[in-house]
């Protein structure tokens, strides 16, 4: 037990159940046939959803690791990546076979024609190489290009606040406070952020200082 | 330990009318009644559980034409026709307009008539619609999201409600807008659109024997979601322009600027005709899903209404007036 709790096995087992959720409420909504009036639009934008989630918590768990002393974020992130991928490859499927059957023309058309499907799927064929990418093996084999490859993570993220928003009629409050997550996590990994970050330490330890002269 | 002294005159958070109970009351006041008197009918011995459950399903209407036009195709479940709808003056989720509608109550209901008209005036909805035979009307309805339904709806043709208003040789047009009320339409409490919804046909479109004005749907009193208590439908046009809520009707010399054109003209005009040939710059409109079903069906032009409309655009440019 001790040694499965030192491997993290077991806290990795649960949150890979814990991602699954989504998926099995999804299944049950619709066995149960709870997904409304137009249930293919409805799986559309549940599975659209958690890519998005799945791709936000991803990002935070570089910020995480570095303002925190916590280790663990770091051993998640391409646990929570894999998620991201695992639904966007669901919601590609729900597209291409229950909302299209195959109409091979009109996605094509769709693909080329509507600048949201252009940049969402162009969004799903970055995260491919990615996924392929994200063994221990590779990450080993690839060493320093594997970090430089990962970062089309912040391209991905931007392409899918992008397809989300152009897609929405009028009412676009939720991509915008998405995209506004997004773009916090993105500020996160930039040098000016580190500045700010030391500077606050700094004066922080500071502090600690002139406490234990008391 | 701590001792809460109590205030005389302080109120107890239990004393506080729950916030759901106090936007119901409405809706208690009138259950409360039907309880009194689907009690009083029970003891009287008639039917005391029609009246309780008409109060539920929304109010039958009597004395309407029956099938005074139809399709053979299957009707849109009534379950789906409301709780899947597009009416932002509630929410923007389809599903949200059947929630967040509960509580709005379209009685009593005036319509102003202005304008180019010789008949203006302000009208109780009942004087409105009285002098006219409500009848049953089965029409396509195809949404500009490329979705579509088979609904029942009953109401009268608006051409014999603007005869009788007179307007006058310079109504080249009829604009309508939808109420503004952002305490009872909490959807307007966000600028989602510019609010209030206006809507407009040119008049021989609104003349147009398939346009009706619709009080109800499956023989009952439009729910609200679905834009009680009048509204428009032109089942030739996409949803947008079937505008719900009614209370101007106003007769105009020039075109109207519909809130969807306002929004964005390049997406939406002021004809929204269904044209599977004119595609929305954001998708595709060959095709729908014809709520229901599986497969996309492929979406015919003018909504399949093509042989008693086509005229009203003949030598027109239809991808330009889109």
């Amino acid at each position: 037990m001790r040694r499965i709790l030192q491997t993290n096995a077991l806290p990795k087992a649960i949150v890979f159940v814990l991602c699954l959720v989504p998926l099995g409420l999804l299944l049950w909504d619709g066995w149960h046939g709870q997904l409304g009036a137009n249930p293919i639009e409805k799986i559309m934008r549940r599975t659209g959803d958690w890519v998005l989630y799945f791709l936000l918590l991803t990002l935070t768990m570089t910020p995480l690791r570095k303002t925190s002393a916590w280790r663990w974020p770091l051993r998640y992130r391409r646990l929570l990546g894999l998620f991201a991928f695992f639904y966007v490859i669901l919601h590609f499927l729900n597209y291409l076979v229950l909302d299209q059957f195959f109409a091979w023309d009109e996605i094509v058309k769709d693909i080329v024609k509507r600048p949201y499907i252009t940049v969402g799927f162009t969004a799903l064929l970055l995260l491919i190489p990615l996924a392929v990418t994200s063994t221990d093996n590779m990450m080993r084999r690839l060493g320093r290009d594997w970090k430089k490859l990962h970062s089309l993570v912040y391209i991905i993220g931007v392409l899918a606040i992008l397809h989300y928003l152009w897609l929405v009629k009028a009412d676009n409050r939720t991509p915008l406070i998405y995209g506004a997550l997004l773009l916090l996590l993105l500020l996160f990994r930039t040098p000016w952020f580190d500045r700010l970050w030391k500077l606050r330490r700094f004066q922080a330890g500071g502090q600690t200082v002139a406490d234990r002269r008391l | 330990m701590l001792i809460k002294i109590r205030k005389d005159n302080a109120i107890l958070a239990s004393e506080i009318t729950d916030k759901s109970v106090y936007q119901d009351r409405r809706q208690f006041i009138k259950a409360s009644g039907t309880l009194a008197l689907a009690g009083a009918a029970s003891l009287a011995g008639i039917g005391a559980l029609s009246v309780s459950r008409e109060a539920r399903a929304g109010k039958k209407i009597s004395g309407y034409k029956e099938r005074a036009y139809v399709t053979d195709e299957p009707l849109t479940p009534i379950e789906d026709v409301t709780h899947y709808n597009n009416f932002y003056e509630f929410s923007t989720d389809k599903e949200g307009p059947a929630v967040m509608a509960r509580a709005f109550n379209p009685h009593p209901w005036s319509i102003k008539v202005e304008g180019e008209v010789g008949k203006p005036g302000t009208y109780q909805l009942e004087d409105f619609i009285k002098p006219h035979t409500l009848e049953e009307r089965i029409y396509r309805f195809r949404c500009v999201e490329a979705w579509s339904m088979v609904i029942p709806w009953v109401g009268i043709p608006l051409a014999n409600v603007i005869k009788r208003f007179e307007p006058t040789s310079k109504a080249k047009y009829v604009e309508m807008v939808t109420l503004y009320d952002p305490q009872r339409m909490p959807g307007q409490q966000r600028a989602v659109l510019n609010w209030p919804y206006v809507e407009g046909l040119r008049i021989d479109e609104a003349m147009h024997p398939l346009t009706m004005l619709a009080v109800g749907l499956y023989g009952e009193e439009l729910p609200n979601q679905n834009g009680a208590p009048l509204r428009l439908v032109v089942p030739w046009k996409y949803g947008f322009k079937n505008i719900k809520s009614i209370v101007t009707l106003r007769f105009t010399a020039q075109e109207p600027k519909n809130t969807w054109q306002v929004t964005n003209a390049r997406e939406y005009g002021f004809y929204a005709n269904v044209n599977p040939e004119v595609d929305h710059p954001r998708w595709s409109q060959a095709r729908e899903r014809r709520i229901g079903e599986f497969l996309k069906r492929k979406t015919v032009m003018f909504n399949g209404y093509a042989d008693e409309v086509a005229g009203l655009y003949a030598g027109m440019n239809l991808h330009k007036f889109f």
